[in-house]
Order: structure tokens, then C-alpha cells, then sequence
């Protein structure tokens, strides 16, 4: 076991916000992560895939053509940047906004698009709402809906790996509502106490639907209640992808030298509702949106890259068009991928189907079959 | 073989599985350095390691939360949660992350998770050390719920219940904790899930019954043959999956059932028992089923005794349902 001083060490100042892109689009060496241009760019097509996609998948609630989204509209910086600090052996826990990150570290759009459509060739079967695909190959865990529920799934990971002596650290995502949760608490004290490899990112982004962060928590910032589990807590600007990059590259050799978790809150904000389900109109000014548009984490990046001279219109207008036929060719194909078969629901329950399933399934398949969703 | 108890014959089986799959882990609350409140995993920290018998905070979904991670990492947790009535902080975590992850994810992940825990009543426990919540587990699709009521069967049952793919919750009967003796093999042996146990063959009343009202089951089938009747017990060690055709064999035989449970009887499990033997055996029936059951209150403390369902009240329904 360290010093006392040591287990706090990360803690200088628990309300400073680590930030490294001016707003000159100039770098702050103090935290550099040093990325070079092609790593840049790299993030940034990511930055706008994801933003685009957003978009597109809204259309497609809104067009009835898939039931459901929930978006990352303006913290794409927090997620991909996280993401990106994370090596191919490492784990994410994804909360459900991170389908970005799903998709940087090589899931593809078609399997992300069969989820959205819930058709026989989405990895999860068409069990799952849109945005609750999985990606073994990735080390991308299952999502559920319940908030906070992931957040031990990955202290457990992070231990698993600690007990086997193997350097792997997990991720988990979050956002402000979930700090309220049990499984907050639990899953910071126990990697707390057990010392593990995991980077808890508490994406601070305003609200947990229509209740604000001051409903969550009377402490001034999320990350101080690192101090209560003897763990660093840092604050970084969320829409600042070097930050946010540099800040989880440090958890993570952090936790792989053994010296434990850190709890990073990505300050930044919901742009958009809560899901394709949501009205923001109806609990939250205008005003804030505007405000934290100026701050938009894509636009930044992009200013970065052209005051380089390592980014044209010509590369923006390519990337767009690329990102577009590429959506429109998944989605083409999802559409018209037929739905699961039947016995799929009676599969995967168990790892063999028990006698009270297989009758069920009979019952199923012999019986009359459901109205379509869509007549 | 060696004459030992039920707590004896759960460490071996987790010895045994810890020293033949370093996969294996132990954890909960302490089960460490005093080998559980129970004892039941007492000297597995000294030969395994504080690594792998892992003293937790004292936070059910803490646990179990962590060993749905380490599982999916491919450890295989055995968790032990130190009575049933603190599991409830854990329910999200079992019926909702556990249960569904194999499902949930096409099949990409499972989490396969022991969940040991001791149940029932009749140790002057009160309420918070006494009750007995299969039904809450039985009705969750994924999980598997085992309950032995004896040493032999505990043994082979956690083994068994450990190399299963699927998560199984564990209960384990602490009235007959040290009270239920047995011989029992040195080794490993299985006692295969979804096979139940024909205790005491009968021909006039079925009783179904499992862990520590197995004996009060049998008591009352004792007395029962003392005037003429002939009761057959039916031990089912796994409530789920159910050995369904062990159940409906013996009532189409006997034409009469008797379901015996501690837990509260409405939505029990003896009600789902009951459906299942109606819809497959009713025209076999010659009476209509009883539950003798723990009543629908609070598990009291004083009065733990005419709570539980035990062979004074089972007899009689015996009896009369013989008669009728």
C-alpha cells in the first residue's frame, strides 16, 4: 500500500478543468496529449461520422422506419477521445450514447444499422431497443437500459484481469444521473479498495432526462467525490478532445502501474433531448443550448486542423459524402434484412433450451401468428 | 466416504472446484479470513489466497455487480451472499444484468455466476435471517435455482451447479446446515440439475418438498404409513428447470398432491407446482391439491414455528387428503 499522499495524488484542485485546445486553435503543452495530424484527422472523421449519423438515425424515428434513438448530439468529444485513450485489449462499458466509440474501434455501421433495425442480422437479435447493439470483437460490453447498472461490470473486468495478472483496464461510461446510483457508489469504492485499472467517465452533460444536475447532487462538482473513495477525480472540458484524450490516457497508465481508478468527469452538455422520445422544449431554455453551441466540440477540432493546413473544404465535403453512402448502403441493406426468425426468442436464455422453453416454443411456432407492427 | 454434514460438504465442493479451475473465485462478505458466518468456506483464503477468497464491502450489488464484470472477463465468481433476506440491493443486478446477459447479447457473452446463499427458517433468525425467496428467482427466465437437503446432494449439486454454462442461484437450507448428515464420496462427483429425487416411494399422496422441509415432509410420511398411508416424497433439489416428469410420473401414480414450502403461499412456488400438475395430470387427480405452506406474513420471530410449514401441519393434509 502507498502513502496517504500518494493515494490523493491527482487531486490538486478539485474545480480546475483541464483543457488543452485554445480558442486560437493552439494547444496548451501542459497537457498535450501530442497527437500527430493523421491521429488528428483520424478523431475528427469520427467526430463528424458520428455527429452525421445522429442526424440520420433521428430522420429515421422521425420517418417511422426505426423505433427508437438515443443520440450523442455535442459530447461526441467526451466519448471518442475517452475512447481513443483505450487500448484494442482494453474494456468499454458503454452506457448507451457511445454507439461513436462502438464504431472508432471497429464495429461496423451495417451491424450498428441491423441493431437499429432489429432485423435477423443485428448481434443482438432484434432482443434489444435500437442503440443495445454488442461487440465482443471489440471488447464492447452489452448495454442496458437501467441507468448505472455497467458501472461494477466493469470493476469486475478490471479485477478479473488483476487476479490473472494480465495489463488490461476497462472503461465505463456514465453520465451525471448515474453518480446517484447504487452502482456508483459500489463500483467506485470497490475498485477503490481493490485498487484496479478502471476509468470511471462521467460524462457531466447537464441532465438525466428533465432533472438538471443540481438534483443529483449537492456537491459542487462531480469529480470531488473521488475524495470520498480515496481515488483522484479530474475534471476535464468535454468538448476539448486533446483534453479529454490526455486526461483518460493518464487513468489508464495510472491504473495499469496499480495505483488504482480514477473518476474523470467530461464536462459538456446534451445538446439534444434525452432520446428520440424526448422534448427538451418542455423543461430548458434556449439559452444554454446556444451557449455551449459556440463551444461545439467538432467545430473546434476542425478550426484546429484547418489552421494547420492539414484540413480543406474539399476533405469536409468528401468526408460527408463518403459518411453518407456508406450510411445509405447499411441502411439499405438493413431495411430489407428479414426480422429474427421465431425460435430466436427461445434461444440464448440458457445455454441449452430447457424442456418449459421448447414447449413454448412450440406452442409458438405451431400457433397463430401476431399482427405486424405495421400492418 | 466420510460421515459429514452439509457445511463440510459445500467447502469441499468449492475446494474441490477451485483446485481444478483457477477460473474459480470466492467472494462475498466474510468469507475470508473467518471462512463465512456460516463457515462454510472456512480455510479456502489459507490454501487459495486472499486473490481468489476475497473478503468484499459489505455491498450485495457491489458483489454482485463485480462478478457479473469478472465473469465476463471468464472468471467463474462464486459469490456468496450471506443470508437470502440481504440479496434484495442485488436484485437489479441478478434479474436484470445476470440473468439477461447471454440473451441480451445474442449469445456474444454470458455471465456464469454461482450465487450461494443460505435460506430458511427455524434458527430463531427473525424476519431479516429466515426467509425463503425461490419464487422471486424461479420466475426470472435465465436463472437456474437449485436447493439441496443433504450433504451428498449439496456436494454434487455445486459442482454440478458450477461447470453448468448457465448462473445458478444456490440456496442452501441452514436449519440442516450441521443437523443433515450424511456419507459422502471424497471426490468429485455431479449430481446432475433438473433431476429430482424420489425419497421415500409411495403409492397413496405425492409430497412435493425440498431442503430443510424435506424431513419434515418425511416425519410426516412416517406417521402417515403408522395409519395406512402411504405418502411418496419427492425431494426436487432443482425448483428450476423442474424435473417435470419425475413430478408428473409420480402424481399420475398416486393421483394426490401435497406441495410443501416455507415461503408465504401466495405466489409461491407450490402455486406454479400445482398449475403444472392440473394442466398435465388432471384427470389423474382423485382430490384437489393442498399447499401446506408459510403463511402470507412477515416471517415472525416468537411464533417461527407454527409458521413453518412442518410436519404437524403436513400430516394432516396427508391424511385428509388420502381420505377424501
Amino acid at each position: 500500500m502507498s502513502s496517504e499522499k500518494s493515494r490523493r495524488s491527482g487531486n490538486e484542485d478539485p474545480n480546475a478543468i483541464v483543457s488543452v485546445l485554445r480558442d486560437d486553435g493552439t494547444l496548451d503543452p501542459a497537457h498535450d496529449p501530442h497527437l500527430g495530424d493523421d491521429e488528428v484527422k483520424f478523431l475528427y472523421r469520427h467526430l463528424v461520422e458520428t455527429r452525421q449519423l445522429d442526424e440520420r438515425f433521428v430522420a429515421l424515428q422521425r420517418q417511422g422506419r426505426i423505433g427508437f434513438h438515443v443520440g450523442s448530439l455535442g459530447e461526441e468529444a467526451a466519448i471518442l477521445g475517452s475512447a481513443y485513450a483505450m487500448r484494442k485489449n482494453d474494456w468499454l462499458f458503454p452506457c448507451y450514447r457511445e454507439f461513436g466509440a462502438a464504431l472508432m474501434r471497429g464495429f461496423s455501421l451495417q451491424k450498428l444499422c441491423d441493431n437499429m433495425f432489429g432485423n435477423a442480422n443485428d448481434t443482438v437479435k432484434g432482443r434489444q431497443m435500437p442503440c443495445h447493439y454488442v461487440c465482443r470483437a471489440v471488447n464492447w460490453a452489452s448495454i442496458s437500459s437501467p441507468v448505472g447498472t455497467q458501472i461494477t461490470h466493469a470493476v469486475g473486468v478490471a479485477w478479473g484481469a488483476k487476479i490473472r495478472r494480465e495489463q488490461v483496464a476497462s472503461l465505463v461510461y456514465f453520465g451525471d444521473g448515474a453518480t446517484s446510483s447504487s452502482d456508483f457508489h459500489s463500483g467506485v469504492n470497490f475498485a477503490g479498495v481493490f485498487r484496479l485499472p478502471v476509468v470511471f467517465l462521467c460524462r457531466n452533460n447537464g441532465w438525466a432526462i428533465s432533472v438538471p444536475v443540481e438534483r443529483q447532487t449537492a456537491t459542487h462538482t462531480f469529480a470531488e467525490k473521488a475524495v470520498a473513495y480515496g481515488i483522484p477525480g479530474v475534471r476535464v472540458d468535454g468538448n476539448d478532445i486533446f483534453a479529454v484524450v490526455a486526461v483518460t490516457r493518464r487513468a489508464v497508465e495510472r491504473g495499469l502501474r496499480g495505483e488504482g481508478p480514477t473518476l474523470i468527469e467530461a464536462i459538456t452538455y446534451r445538446m439534444g433531448g434525452h432520446s428520440t422520445s424526448d422534448d427538451p422544449n418542455r423543461y430548458r431554455e434556449n439559452q444554454a443550448v446556444e451557449a455551449w453551441a459556440a463551444r461545439d466540440p467538432l467545430e473546434r477540432v476542425r478550426r484546429y486542423l484547418q489552421k494547420r493546413g492539414a484540413w480543406s473544404d474539399a476533405d469536409e465535403k468528401n468526408l460527408k459524402a463518403d459518411i453518407d453512402a456508406r450510411f445509405r448502403a447499411a441502411v439499405a441493406i438493413a431495411e430489407k434484412t428479414p426480422p429474427p426468425a421465431l425460435e430466436s426468442m427461445f434461444e440464448d436464455v440458457y445455454a441449452k433450451v430447457p424442456w418449459h422453453l421448447a414447449e413454448q416454443r412450440n406452442e409458438v411456432v405451431s400457433g397463430p401468428r401476431a399482427p405486424t407492427p405495421h400492418g | 466416504m466420510a460421515l459429514i454434514n452439509m457445511v463440510q460438504a459445500i467447502n469441499e465442493a468449492l475446494r474441490i472446484s477451485m483446485r481444478g479451475d483457477e477460473r474459480v473465485v470466492v467472494l462475498g462478505e466474510d468469507v475470508g479470513k473467518v471462512g463465512g458466518v456460516f463457515r462454510v468456506t472456512a480455510g479456502l483464503q489459507e490454501e487459495f489466497g486472499e486473490e481468489r477468497v476475497i473478503d468484499t464491502p459489505l455491498s450485495e450489488n457491489g458483489i454482485v455487480g463485480s462478478a457479473v464484470g469478472m465473469a465476463l472477463y471468464g472468471m467463474v465468481p462464486v459469490v456468496e451472499i450471506q443470508f437470502a433476506d440481504f440479496i434484495w440491493t442485488a436484485y437489479d443486478q441478478i434479474v436484470n444484468e445476470l440473468a439477461k446477459y447471454r440473451y441480451r447479447s445474442g449469445g456474444e457473452y454470458s455471465a456464469k455466476i454461482v450465487i450461494r446463499t443460505p435460506v430458511g427458517g427455524g434458527i430463531r433468525g427473525g424476519h431479516y435471517h429466515s426467509q425463503h425467496p425461490e419464487a422471486a428467482f424461479i420466475g426470472v427466465p435465465g436463472l437456474k435455482v437449485v436447493i439441496p437437503s443433504n450433504p451428498y446432494d449439496a456436494k454434487g449439486l455445486l459442482l454440478a451447479s458450477i461447470r453448468d454454462p448457465d448462473p445458478v442461484v444456490f440456496l442452501e437450507p441452514k436449519r440442516v446446515y450441521r443437523a443433515a448428515k450424511g456419507e459422502v464420496p471424497d471426490g468429485d462427483y455431479l449430481v446432475p440439475l433438473e433431476s429430482a429425487s424420489i425419497v421415500r416411494p409411495g403409492r397413496h399422496v405425492t409430497v412435493l418438498a425440498y431442503g430443510a422441509m424435506l424431513y419434515e415432509a418425511l416425519d410426516a410420511a412416517a406417521k402417515a404409513a403408522d395409519k395406512g398411508v402411504d405418502a411418496e416424497v419427492i425431494d426436487l433439489r432443482t425448483l428450476w428447470p423442474l424435473d417435470i416428469n419425475t413430478v408428473i410420473d409420480s402424481v399420475k401414480r398416486t393421483g394426490r398432491l401435497v406441495v410443501v414450502h416455507e415461503a408465504p403461499r401466495t405466489n409461491g412456488f407450490g402455486g406454479e407446482l400445482v398449475s403444472l400438475v392440473t394442466e398435465r395430470a388432471f384427470f389423474h387427480l382423485e382430490a384437489p391439491p393442498v399447499r401446506v405452506t408459510g403463511f402470507d406474513t412477515p416471517f415472525p420471530y416468537t411464533l417461527e414455528l407454527e409458521y413453518l410449514p412442518l410436519s404437524h401441519r403436513i400430516l394432516p393434509a396427508i391424511l385428509s387428503l388420502a381420505r377424501s
